[in-house]
């Protein structure tokens, strides 16, 4: 055998084998958290409230704290980051304000949450403690608004483009304004894309911690209202993991945080996949 | 003769220059175009005939850095003075692409699209607008059936004529073409083309074509482009027959690249 | 005309609509301006009061004696985001040249959502994984093996190692998937030119294809690093967080380090007033690292064009 040949059959197997490697690290992670969380999950797991900090009893508080949290954040971003992406892609050209825009959405999105926490809980939760509660679910989600604004101005606008021009110019050419253009031709195209990121903005907010460690307080009653604190599943695991050592309440909200995760992840390469069938 | 010579200018365009950015597309364009005519833009490729069209309607000013000099003037308004309502504009003058563009919803919905944009929310009138205007577009008994199918499932030329009738739903009172039957085989482009006749009672039409069988055959008058320029212009007949510019004759005897 | 063309009574809706959208298009200007306001605000007037060099340079840590040196935690910070590209970005590049170049598109096509998950997996999950397996396994060779070599307190498993081992896990999907796409862009023609020349099809990928995404793949390894400087929680979770700089050597690895990031998350919840300004003083600092990454991907991104 020559020794091109060698190389390139040296060369490939190494490549192959970071691969299998990556794919053995993801496999082995996500077995090994549900092999220790999935038997912790069951009802009571997912419907009591914790008792003696999260090292006994449920994860009900966590679980309704996280959707709250989702929930308030997706309200919050998807008008503005949506917003966005409309006035840059369908209202103004290439020029000084796009580039500004851009510029800081880009800068946004290296921002480390940490520093996202920091800022949340010196604004949101100090300053603005009368209206906001101090730590509380609106506090975490003006935060987390902030945190997900990037991802969703960004797709939003990556949706947008992929609206044909064509389709643009004849509504257009029929003498209807701008807006109307957008709302009856432009956003129901856009839709599955826009969709696609808010159900990765999800993951995202699911995902965080840092910045809720900041802002939500982490408390472990039930929420009554956005003003209470409040801990999502993320920052309930950390703080059981750190603070009670039962680590197999963690695994369980870990189980819970995967599964979760997945769902999200098929969600939008299935939205995506219809998305690329649309436009071909 | 007498005939044509009675009817009065639509459109007076008036030494009109036009730029992307820095490149001049087109040249000190002076034409006038009769009512409830069918006018003919002919010339190679690149010479500046969409261009032309997309001015009488203020399209280009949806591409970025261009700009524009010289004048136009429909029915004695200057479309460009700042008085202006784009919108309005376009009411009044429709436009059909090259490429059928029907958007992705009922062949229903894309004929009511204009209508509703007009806050027209009646049904019967609706159904009424859509009837008529499907009926003008030779279209009516080919789909009078199935009027919730989507626009895009029809075939090309089915397509075009949908399009034609979106555009006069919306009671303009000129149809600029593009090029409307290069996408079209030969049986769809007759279709289009005895539309385009039926139509000419009632609008101001203006029409590029590549095609110099069609312009002979469609138009009343022509304008020969070439290189952002305007050639020669005048009755049809006369330019197919007898031009009298060298460009001209060499171009509509296939000389020209 | 049957229908004037002078502009109606303005298009309220148009109009009205046109601002609401400039002021949303402003909200993450705004939002941007007011973190860097906050941090600076309640950061800056630290640092000039308690000197920048013993801020930035001062090796101890003692809140309660208001003594604020972050030198250990800027360490901390390096060595585990140094340790971390060292082990991630090979792998991750091999995963990107395999998937754009090598696998058939049907394996590419599996592996691609996985890579996706692994980017979406929490970050305390990792965490979790890296205290329970990866500090184990390192515990047993600090402890066991190594141990004659090793102080106690590096015996522990919570190590730099620990910490880079899941950063390098963490910072893969990032360059795994802005390399497979720089890799992809590269215009079929070079590599065909290549092979056309006689090249074997590696040949043509390693001296053809991958010098031509160079700008790509470091960009990837730039937001890698970025990823890997901001991570909080699951460094906090397996790195120590003891405030101390590591021996120099080989052992220096198995040393348990706190990060600039996990300062402030332990801290945070508890701090005075004047504590609370120098865990600004700290994210100030973090902040100007990341926005120096963003400048040198910036100024790539620019030369690129
Ligand atoms: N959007 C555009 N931006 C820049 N140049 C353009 C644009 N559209 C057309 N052009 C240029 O203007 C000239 C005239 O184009 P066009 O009007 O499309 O010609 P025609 O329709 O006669 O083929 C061509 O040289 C073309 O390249
Ligand atoms: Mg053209």
């Amino acid at each position: 055998m020559s020794k091109v040949k060698r190389n390139q059959i040296i060369a490939y197997s190494l490549l192959s084998l970071a691969a299998a490697l990556t794919v053995t690290i993801l496999l082995a992670i996500v077995f090994y958290i549900m092999s220790r969380g999935l038997a912790m999950i069951n009802l009571a797991f997912l419907l009591e409230e914790p008792r003696r900090m999260g090292a006994e009893g449920g994860i009900y508080p966590a679980i309704l704290g996280t959707v709250y949290l989702v929930g308030v954040t997706l309200l919050l971003a998807t008008p503005i980051g949506v917003g966005t992406a409309i006035y840059l892609n369908e209202y103004i050209r290439e020029g000084l304000f796009k580039k500004v825009i851009r510029f800081t959405t880009e800068a946004l999105a290296g921002i480390p949450s940490i520093v996202f926490g920091l800022f949340g809980f010196i604004f949101f939760v100090i300053l603005l403690r009368d209206i906001t509660g101090g730590w509380s679910i609106i506090s975490g989600s003006l935060t987390g608004v902030m945190m997900i604004l990037p991802v969703v101005i960004r797709a939003s606008e990556e949706a947008l483009r992929n609206v044909p021009n064509p389709l643009r110019e004849g509504s257009l050419a029929l003498g209807t304004t701008r807006w109307y253009t957008i709302k009856k031709i432009v956003l129901p195209l856009a839709f599955p894309g826009i969709l696609t990121s808010l159900i990765l903005s999800i993951g995202r907010v699911v995902g965080e911690t840092a910045a809720f460690l900041l802002t939500l307080g982490g408390s472990l009653l039930i929420p009554r209202t956005l003003f209470d604190g409040s801990r999502t599943l993320s920052l309930h695991l950390y703080m059981v993991a750190m603070e009670t050592g039962n680590m197999d309440m963690a695994f369980g909200t870990g189980a819970v945080l995967i599964i979760l995760i997945i769902i999200i992840n098929f969600l939008a390469g299935a939205l995506f996949k219809r998305l690329i069938k649309r436009f071909s | 003769m007498t005939e044509q010579t009675n009817k009065s200018i639509k459109i007076e365009v008036n030494q009109l220059d036009f730029f992307y950015d820095q490149k001049q597309a087109l040249n000190k364009i002076s034409l006038e175009i009769p009512e409830q005519e069918v006018f003919a833009l002919i010339g190679p490729s690149g010479c500046g005939k969409s261009t032309f069209l997309r001015t009488l309607n203020r399209l280009n000013d949806l591409i970025h850095k261009t700009s524009l000099k010289g004048k136009i003037k429909i029915d004695g308004d200057d479309i460009y003075h700042s008085s202006i309502d784009v919108v309005q504009l376009r009411k009044s003058v429709g436009m059909v692409f090259q490429k059928p563009n029907p958007f992705p919803f009922s062949i229903y919905d894309n004929v009511a699209y204009g209508p509703r944009a007009n806050g027209i929310k009646k049904r019967e009138q609706l159904n009424a607008i859509v009837e008529k205007c499907l009926r003008q577009a030779a279209l009516w008994d080919e789909v009078k059936d199935r009027l919730d199918d989507s626009g895009t499932s029809l075939s090309g030329g089915q397509q075009q004529r949908l399009c034609i009738a979106r555009v006069m739903a919306v009671e303009p009172d000129i149809i600029l073409m593009d090029e409307p039957t290069s996408a079209l085989d030969p049986l769809a482009t007759l279709k289009v083309e005895e539309l385009i006749h039926e139509l000419k009672q009632n609008y101001t039409i203006v029409i590029v074509t590549h095609n110099m069988e069609q312009a002979a055959r469609v138009s009343d008058k022509t304008a020969f482009f070439l290189d952002g320029v305007v050639v020669e212009v005048g009755e049809t007949d006369q330019i197919f027959t007898n031009p009298k510019m060298k460009e001209t004759e060499d171009y509509i005897t296939g000389k020209f690249g | 005309m049957q229908q004037t063309l002078k502009k109606k009574a303005a298009n309220l809706e148009e109009r009205i609509v046109k601002i609401i959208l400039i002021i949303m298009a402003l909200a993450s200007v705004f939002s941007i301006g007011l973190i860097g306001f906050f941090l600076f605000k309640e950061g800056l007037p630290f640092v000039w009061n308690y000197g920048i060099t013993n801020f930035l340079f001062g090796t101890t840590w003692n809140p309660t004696n208001q003594i604020y040196g972050i030198f250990p935690m800027i360490i901390g910070t390096v060595l585990v985001t140094i340790l971390a590209i060292v082990i991630g970005a090979p792998i991750g590049i091999a995963v990107a040249v395999f998937l754009a170049e090598v696998a058939p598109a049907r394996l590419t096509r599996i592996i691609k959502p996985m890579v996706d998950l692994l980017a979406g997996i929490p970050s305390v999950v990792y965490g979790l994984f890296g205290i329970v397996v990866i500090r184990s396994m390192i515990r047993s060779l600090a402890h066991g093996p190594l141990g004659e070599y090793l102080p106690g307190t590096y015996q522990t498993g919570y190590s730099v190692l620990a910490g880079g081992i899941i950063l390098a896990i963490m910072i893969l999907p990032t360059i795994i998937t802005i390399s497979a796409d720089a890799i992809r862009a590269v215009p079929k023609e070079y590599k065909e030119a290549a092979l056309g020349l006689g090249s074997t099809d590696w040949q043509s990928v390693y001296s053809v294809v991958v010098p031509a995404a160079k700008s790509g793949i470091i960009t990837s390894i730039i937001l890698g690093t970025g990823r890997a400087l901001g991570e909080t929680m699951a460094i906090i979770m397996v790195a120590g967080n003891t405030v101390q700089i590591p021996e120099f050597g080989w052992q220096g690895i198995f040393a348990p380090v706190r990060t600039l990031t996990g300062n402030v998350a332990l801290e945070m919840g508890y701090a005075g007033p004047e504590h609370r300004q120098a865990l600004f003083a700290t994210g100030i600092v973090l902040f100007i690292f990341i926005m120096i990454l963003n400048s040198i991907t910036l100024a790539l991104v620019k030369k690129e064009h």
